[in-house]
């Protein structure tokens, strides 16, 4: 049930982003910005590469995705639903009292969720141990981790990083959301982040850099990240935080905020017309 | 008891997990850098592919647990108490805790009888740490054949649990006949006089002031606490109602521990005095792990001490 035609994916994609829209609209709640920036690579991960199935949510075998950086769960959720784990209508509860859909992702209370995340730069540490334990039991799992570029300014996520190299864990494939914000402003300015690339490569990754919108790339980029043996991957997905509404795009201000009614609208009329793509 | 032959439990742990793993195959033991320290190094030597050293980076060690455990491992986690429910408690809530993930959680080197290393390593806090998370189980056990059967008891719960265990030498106070429980407390002797509560290390303290106290013909009773969580309310109950005294002693802050514990089943049960020996509410310090017992008055002869004035 891979999708791998190109104009498919983006629909998805599109659809997933209005998804976002109407979670956090609902809720009057929730992080627009990061949801927005990571939804080509979910898109991407589970409608054209994991090894998943929505009727075995807990199979064994499957391929694992752990979403890092939580607070993106609008995007997480709205994938799961289009992909068919939960029903869409469950979407406009998010965040509200009595829901599974918790303002950060619950892997006892949502089907599909791997791992329950929130505290930023825990996620990473978990993928090593799940990337350890397929080798271990000779499963054969792919484990995929997004990960945050603010969230990297945790020491854990290095930590983490030494782990997956030094056991050559070549079923890892990281995936930084590289939307140069997070939540006080650009991460260079914040606490002096600049040379990803060459701090994961120092690390050990085969890096990948890719655009992190364009579908076709990601699909590359994975690919080339199953062929790598030996050492874990980290795909530097270049995206925006906001994309695909013009007024959230590369906005700070739209890391952790709801859109009114008005906003609401103009974003939905946005993605109706597709006007990034 | 035999007070003459003395054993550590971080000993008894390291043995049992040794043992534990040629029984259970899906248990994995992760260390950080303090192996033959917390004696996961007796794992290790018999089972060097299900034994994974993180180095000094307990808060990713938690983590990798984590992963482990949804491939239906069961990990067994030690470093030092301080740095596991320290360094690592946001870790412990978040991914540990909150998600019920099944991972055991073995810290050695607890309380102030850690010794020499003063008080950045003698973690008096953890039991009041753990207890206050949900789903989490909470043990603290008292002697090798008590602890043999705790790490072998935890590995067929599912779910998280923190076990407690000690770098000091102490007696053995049970035999290999011995019936434990989880979430049952042990009592010793039916004197009414008071009821000495006691959980790890001073159990065998709290023995060894009821010897003292028959001599002066005072009997009292005392109760092995090894699970601090879910904790043994019939018997504290039952003990508040038969004696005239309820002291509990502790190699850990009054505050949150085994003496709150008690406090908190008692206020709503049974209200009764309750006297808490522990370390009040200050550090802890270099020193011989013998004299510092003696010193935070937690030891046989502050016991007697504590009961004889009434």
């Amino acid at each position: 049930m891979k999708i791998t035609d190109i104009e498919a994916l983006e629909n998805i994609a599109n659809e997933v982003r209005k998804n976002i829209i109407e979670e956090v609209y609902q809720a009057q709640s929730g992080h627009p910005g990061g949801s927005l920036s990571c939804v080509d690579i979910l898109t991407v991960l589970y409608f054209n590469q994991m090894n998943i199935n929505p009727e075995k949510p807990r199979d064994e075998g499957r391929d694992r995705l752990i979403l890092s950086k939580g607070h993106c769960s609008p995007a997480l959720y709205s994938v799961l639903a289009e992909k068919g784990y939960f029903a869409k209508e469950k979407l406009k509860n998010f965040r509200k009292l009595g829901s599974e859909l918790q303002g950060h992702p619950d892997m006892n209370k949502v089907p599909g969720v791997d791992m329950t995340s929130g505290s930023l730069g825990q996620g990473l540490s978990v993928a090593v141990g799940m990337a350890l334990a397929s080798k271990m039991n000779r499963a054969g799992c792919r484990i995929y981790c997004i990960v945050g570029d603010g969230e990297i300014d945790e020491g854990q996520i290095w930590e983490a990083s030494m782990m997956a190299y030094k056991n050559k864990l070549d079923n890892l494939c990281v995936i930084l959301d590289n939307n140069q914000l997070q939540l006080d402003g650009r991460i260079e300015d914040i606490a002096g982040l600049d040379n990803i690339r060459g701090k994961f490569e120092s690390f050990g990754f085969k890096i990948i850099e890719v655009d992190g919108h364009n579908i076709s790339n990601l699909i590359d980029a994975f690919n080339t990240a199953k062929q790598t043996k030996g050492k874990p991957t980290m795909i530097i997905a270049k995206t925006i935080k906001g994309k695909g509404i013009s007024f959230m795009e590369n906005q700070v201000g739209w890391h952790g905020t709801a859109p009114n009614q008005e906003q609401y609208e103009k974003a939905m009329e946005e993605l109706a017309r597709k006007d990034y793509v | 008891m035999d007070l003459d032959k003395k054993i550590a439990t971080r000993q008894s742990y390291g043995e049992a997990l040794a043992e534990l793993g040629s029984r259970n195959e899906n248990v994995v033991v992760l260390d950080a850098d303090l192996s033959s320290a917390t004696k996961t190094a007796l794992f290790a030597k018999r089972y060097p592919e299900r034994f994974i050293n993180v180095g000094i980076a307990e808060q990713n060690m938690m983590g990798i647990a984590v992963g482990l455990s949804t491939f239906g491992k069961i990990p067994y986690v030690s470093t030092f108490a301080v740095f596991a429910t320290g360094r690592a408690y946001d870790q412990i809530r978040n991914s540990i805790a909150y998600p019920k993930s099944n991972v055991k959680i073995c810290a050695t080197h607890a309380g102030v009888t850690v010794g020499e290393d003063g008080a950045t390593h003698q973690m008096l806090e953890d039991l009041s740490l753990m207890r206050t998370l949900p789903n989490m189980k909470v043990m603290c056990t008292s002697d090798d054949i008590q602890t043999k059967w705790a790490v072998e008891e935890i590995s067929k719960m599912n779910g998280p649990v923190y076990l407690r265990l000690c770098r000091l030498a102490t007696p053995i106070i049970y035999d290999e006949k011995q019936k434990f429980e989880f979430g049952k407390g042990i009592q010793f002797g039916d004197g009414t006089d008071a009821t000495i509560i006691a959980t790890g290390v001073t159990v065998s303290e709290a023995l060894k002031a009821q010897e003292i106290l028959k001599k002066q013909g005072v009997q009292v009773r005392v109760v092995d606490i090894h699970t601090i969580k879910p904790i043994d309310e019939d018997i504290i109950v039952k003990c508040a109602k038969e004696t005239k005294k309820i002291i509990t002693v502790e190699d850990h802050s009054i505050i949150g521990g085994l003496g709150s514990a008690v406090c908190e089943v008692l206020a709503e049960k049974y209200p009764v005095n309750v006297q808490r020996l522990g370390i009040k509410d200050t550090f802890g310090k270099s020193g011989k792990a013998q004299e510092l017992l003696n010193y935070f008055k937690i030891d046989a002869e502050s016991i007697v001490e504590v009961v004889s004035k009434g």
